[in-house]
């Protein structure tokens, strides 16, 4: 039996979610921040004791407890990544919270480090129907951040990210039981490994699409995700850019594309058709944004829909660029969505007209925001460039003209994102309020510093990160194999020519004869 | 078959009857003295009850008692210890409701035996005869519990409402008995099989309709189900706590058992009925709930949108769909009466009930144990996990995607996301509005008792009870489909 370190990590932030109900704010606080601490260091023991190269599930535990389905838990590299990426932004987001939040902070550091047990569940989870479990009780401690800590207009952005996750998901429950009625196994590892008819692959793989691509989000489905980012607090929108949009990603690359291959070649072009839609509109929509956290949350479905196209390119480069892109965007997005906390909690306005000039008088930030801001936009040496380049080589070996279009919208991404910049941070001090906010607190540091370093590592030395990932996504290809697409911008082979180009006939030397 | 093993068999039932008609005696003869030790008496008759119900030999095999009009099975079993549970849970709650209005009686505690012995009899009839004497007896006490607050109009209204149309339901299920009958030329549930699947006519085909017609009514199946809010609403609370779980559970238990049973060889004559009375209760109850104020009136709608649930499970009409029957009438039990006991919770200093989603608005500053307990109740029977009440629904589609019936667990799963919509409504009252009206008063121990213990099922936790339930139920499916 080896150690549990896995369901160590449930138990502690439960333990202490629990505890957090019943403490006063300052106690809530440390013992939130102490227990994702604690998380944290036991995801870098779990990251140091991958075997890399090793089994394909590490770390399994299992436990008949339950009828129908199981408790077993065990994770790949794919999934200890994901579970980096939650366990590291967690105790940023207590920080985050730490002043901002002064109305019941026991319950709002419950319903953070219960959701931080259910990311944690939903990508250790080796059973489907855990899994399921866990990807839907995510809904709860959500539906409460964002209804009893949001902003104005928190209760219509509440019952709509509810209502329509929900609806993306039931129709996945009903998939699963007739998957499992069909293989007769709940494992996640049997079933990715299971030929489903191909038939019936395709009505699978739309329910399993219709609650991923509401969580992913993939346009038109996406019109949830600005709505619950503005309305929520800081920290929560970070934790819905940084892990919640993963879980769609995660499903696609754990759920659909391994369990219906079939299916997922013959609905590619769906798939490519809304993510280049996304990539164009949802970027033309960003630049004409009034509010920060708006412009960012229709960033992200720009960068999801990056993600999607690499998925779907079904070789190894699209798959590694298409992870890449998630790890990064979690944590660049989570680092702008702090950047525009750190300067709401000053002025309490989102309004991009209302600030102006932030160079002057908050020069650390305007560093710190202009590190995030290349990194959204891509810049080589920074952790996206890493993901978006990659998941377009390899969506260029399927379609040069998809390639064409999402390469546009990187470019739009620039544009939207240094609009911003400009805006916020450059040109005159026209708002003598914004003019007086003072730099970064050391709280603040603590939140920031981390997550550039992170960006940075990510960009320079990406092999730290692709590196536990290789075997699983070169399983993936090969699984896909069978059904990878044509390369359509392949050059057609002829006949070779008899001769060199440069050829010239040699008529014979008749030399002397001028 | 002996007498003697027939008045072991029963003996829940002789056991309950007697206590009840002992304590009538001496509720005549102490009126109001006596009536707190009349209802604690009373519990422990029901607490024999369970305990005896338990301890018959449940070993897969059925026995016949009183020339077969009572068959003693595990399906009985099962059904029956749900339904003593219940009706002690709501008998404990009930006198402090009263307490503060004055019209407590020991007639009360003397009506939940009464009706107790009715449900016992209903769920393990195996003649015509035996089902509608049961039926008739817990219907009639129901009628009267519903109108216990004599001097209220509106409880008064709820108990002539619901004799004038449960009355009506009986007729029909009376008319479809004579109609079996006529066709079958028997009562007993063992002949009407053996008939119906030699011969179905037309004319039979009416007396099953007719039948399955009343019953829906019995379990507030829709289009039948009119009656169900204005008799929760204007029933005191504890009465409608009670309605909504152990009468509904010996409803829904009889209706199985006649739909598996006499019925079983013409499973194709019914289960269309069945589906449409499923999507049918969960549309109109998740629709009807949404428009609702008035707290008893939005679940009294919530319980129409789980019987829709359950129905899909016997729809199904296999021994995993019987067994996700019971296992949701398990789950449900637990979720209906936490949440009608809360109710009974929220009320002001002058006992004056809290009855509007106004007068709860802001609970969760005001009373925050309270609050998260309805939150988790609330949750539950929208069927989110991890809380208990998914494990119901997952059960019940399991087994119509398991009997092939994809349609029906697609459509009857996305029409339950309509019904989560009132649901998070609850929550976004109690935790994101202000308060505005004063805090509930202290509420009784018992309470909390009956709150905590139902919470504690329908929380996670519940989900390592599986294991024993599932096997509990699946042996009690087991024991309908002996003959197929």
């Amino acid at each position: 039996m080896e150690f549990p370190i896995l369901s160590l990590m449930l138990a502690v932030p439960l333990v202490a979610a629990i505890a957090c109900l019943f403490l006063a704010a300052p106690a809530a606080r440390m013992t939130a921040l102490f227990a994702t601490l604690i998380n944290l260091a036991l995801g870098v023991m779990l990251w140091l004791n991958y075997d890399i190269g090793g089994a394909q599930w590490q770390f399994t535990e299992r436990a008949e407890l339950f009828a129908g389905f199981q408790y077993a838990l065990g994770i790949d590299g794919i999934a200890l990544m994901l579970i980096m990426l939650s366990v590291f932004l967690m105790p940023i987001c207590i920080l985050a919270s730490w002043d901002s939040i002064t109305k019941r902070v026991g319950e709002y550091m419950a319903a953070f480090l219960l959701m931080e047990v259910l990311m944690i569940g939903v990508f250790a989870a080796q059973d489907l129907f855990l899994f399921y479990i866990f990807f839907e009780a995510g809904l709860i401690p959500m539906y409460l951040i964002i209804g009893v800590w949001g902003g104005d207009n928190r209760i219509y952005a509440s019952y709509k990210f509810f209502l329509y996750t929900l609806l993306g998901s039931v129709l996945m429950l009903i998939a699963m039981l007739w998957m499992v009625n069909e293989a007769g196994t709940t494992e996640i590892p049997a079933l990715m490994q299971y030929d489903f008819p191909v038939d019936a692959q395709l009505w699978l793989w739309l329910a399993f699409f219709a609650s991923f691509a509401v969580k992913m989000p993939m346009w038109p489905v996406h019109t949830w995700l600005p709505d619950a980012h503005v309305q929520a607090p800081t920290a929560g929108s970070v934790i819905l850019a940084g892990v919640l949009l993963k879980l769609g990603g995660y499903g696609f690359i754990r759920f659909s594309l391994p369990m219906f291959p079939d299916a997922s070649a013959d609905l590619a072009w769906l798939v490519f058709g809304l993510s280049m839609v996304a990539v164009i509109y949802t970027s033309l929509v960003a630049l004409v944004q009034h509010d920060m956290k708006k412009l960012i949350a229709y960033s992200s479905v720009a960068h999801m829909a990056i993600v999607t196209v690499g998925l779907f390119a079904f070789n190894v480069q699209g798959l590694e660029g298409a992870m890449m892109v998630m790890l990064g965007h979690g944590l660049v997005s989570g680092a702008l969505f702090l950047c525009v906390g750190v300067i709401y909690d000053r002025l309490h306005t989102r309004e991009i007209a209302r600030y102006g000039g932030l160079s002057i008088n908050m020069p650390k930030y305007a560093l710190f925001f202009m590190l995030f801001t290349m990194a959204s936009v891509g810049l080589p040496g920074t952790s996206n460039f890493v993901g978006e380049f990659l998941a377009l080589a390899g969506i260029y070996e399927v379609s040069t003209f998809v390639t064409l279009v999402c390469t546009t919208g990187i470019i739009l991404g620039a544009a939207y994102m240094l609009y911003l910049y400009r805006r916020v941070a450059f040109g005159e001090q026209k708002n003598a309020d914004a003019a007086a906010m003072p730099d970064l607190n050391a709280r603040e540091w603590a939140m920031l510093a981390p997550i550039a370093a992170a960006v940075l590592w990510m960009g320079v030395y990406p092999e730290s990160f692709l590196a536990p990932m290789r075997q699983d996504i070169a399983a993936l290809e090969n699984r896909l194999a069978s059904v990878a697409p044509e390369y359509d911008s392949e050059l057609a082979v002829g006949t070779p020519r008899e001769r060199a180009a440069n050829y010239v006939e040699y008529h014979g030397d008749k030399g002397g004869a001028h | 078959m002996s007498f003697a093993s027939s008045i072991y068999l029963t003996g829940a039932e002789i056991g309950l009857s007697v206590a009840a008609l002992v304590l009538l005696l001496v509720t005549a003869w102490t009126g109001r003295a006596a009536t707190r030790m009349i209802t604690i008496a009373a519990v422990a008759a029901l607490v024999g009850a369970l305990v005896f119900t338990l301890s018959l030999p449940n070993d897969g095999v059925a026995a016949n008692a009183w020339n077969g009009l009572i068959r003693i099975d595990g399906f009985a079993l099962f059904a029956k210890s749900l339904i003593y549970l219940a009706t002690i849970a709501c008998l404990i709650v009930a006198p402090h409701y009263f307490e503060k209005r004055g019209g407590y009686r020991g007639e009360y505690a003397v009506l939940m035996l009464f009706n107790a012995v009715g449900m016992g009899i209903m769920v393990s009839a195996a003649d015509l005869m035996a089902l509608y004497v049961g039926l008739e007896l817990s219907s009639l006490a129901s009628y009267v519990l519903a109108a216990f607050v004599r001097d209220n109009t509106k409880s008064s209204e709820a108990g002539l409402k619901y004799f004038i149309l449960g009355g009506l339901a009986s007729g029909i299920i009376l008319y479809g008995v004579s109609l079996v009958y006529g066709f079958s030329g028997t009562t007993s549930y063992d002949g009407i099989r053996a008939a119906f699947t030699a011969d179905f006519s037309t004319g039979a085909m009416f007396g099953v309709v007719f039948v399955l017609a009343g019953m829906a009514f019995k379990i507030a199946a829709v289009p039948f189900h009119m009656w169900t809010p204005d008799v929760y609403e204007g029933a005191p609370t504890p009465v409608t706590a009670f309605f909504a779980s152990a009468p509904k559970v010996a409803a829904v238990a009889m209706l199985v058992r006649m739909a598996t049973g006499p019925f079983g060889g013409q499973i194709a004559a019914w289960q269309q009925i069945v589906i449409f009375a499923a999507l049918a209760s969960i549309v109109v109850g998740a629709l009807g709930a949404i428009g609702q104020a008035n707290l008893k009136r939005l679940l009294a709608y919530s319980s129409i949108n789980n019987v829709g649930f359950i129905l899909i499970g016997l729809a199904a009409a296999t021994p995993q769909g019987v067994s996700g029957v019971l296992v949701y009438l398990s789950i449900y039990v637990f979720m209906t009466i936490g949440s009608f006991v809360a109710l009974l919770m929220l009320r002001d200093g002058e006992g004056n009930p809290l009855a509007t989603f106004d007068d709860i608005s802001g609970l969760s500053t005001t009373s925050p144990a309270l609050a998260w307990c309805l939150l988790a109740l609330m949750f539950s029977l929208a069927g989110i996990p991890p809380l208990f009440g998914f494990w119901g629904k997952f059960v019940v589609f399991q087994a119509a995607v398991q009997a092939d019936m994809i349609a029906l667990a697609a459509i009857g799963i996305a029409a339950s996301v309509i019904g989560a919509f009132y649901y998070i409504k609850f929550v976004k009252v109690m935790f994101f509005d202000e308060p505005k009206g004063a805090a509930p008063a202290k509420a009784p121990v018992s309470h909390w008792v009956v709150l905590g213990l139902s919470v504690l099922v329908i929380s996670p936790l519940g989900y390592l009870l599986t294991p024993w339930l599932g096997n509990l139920a699946d042996a009690a499916a087991q024991a309908l489909f002996y003959a197929a």
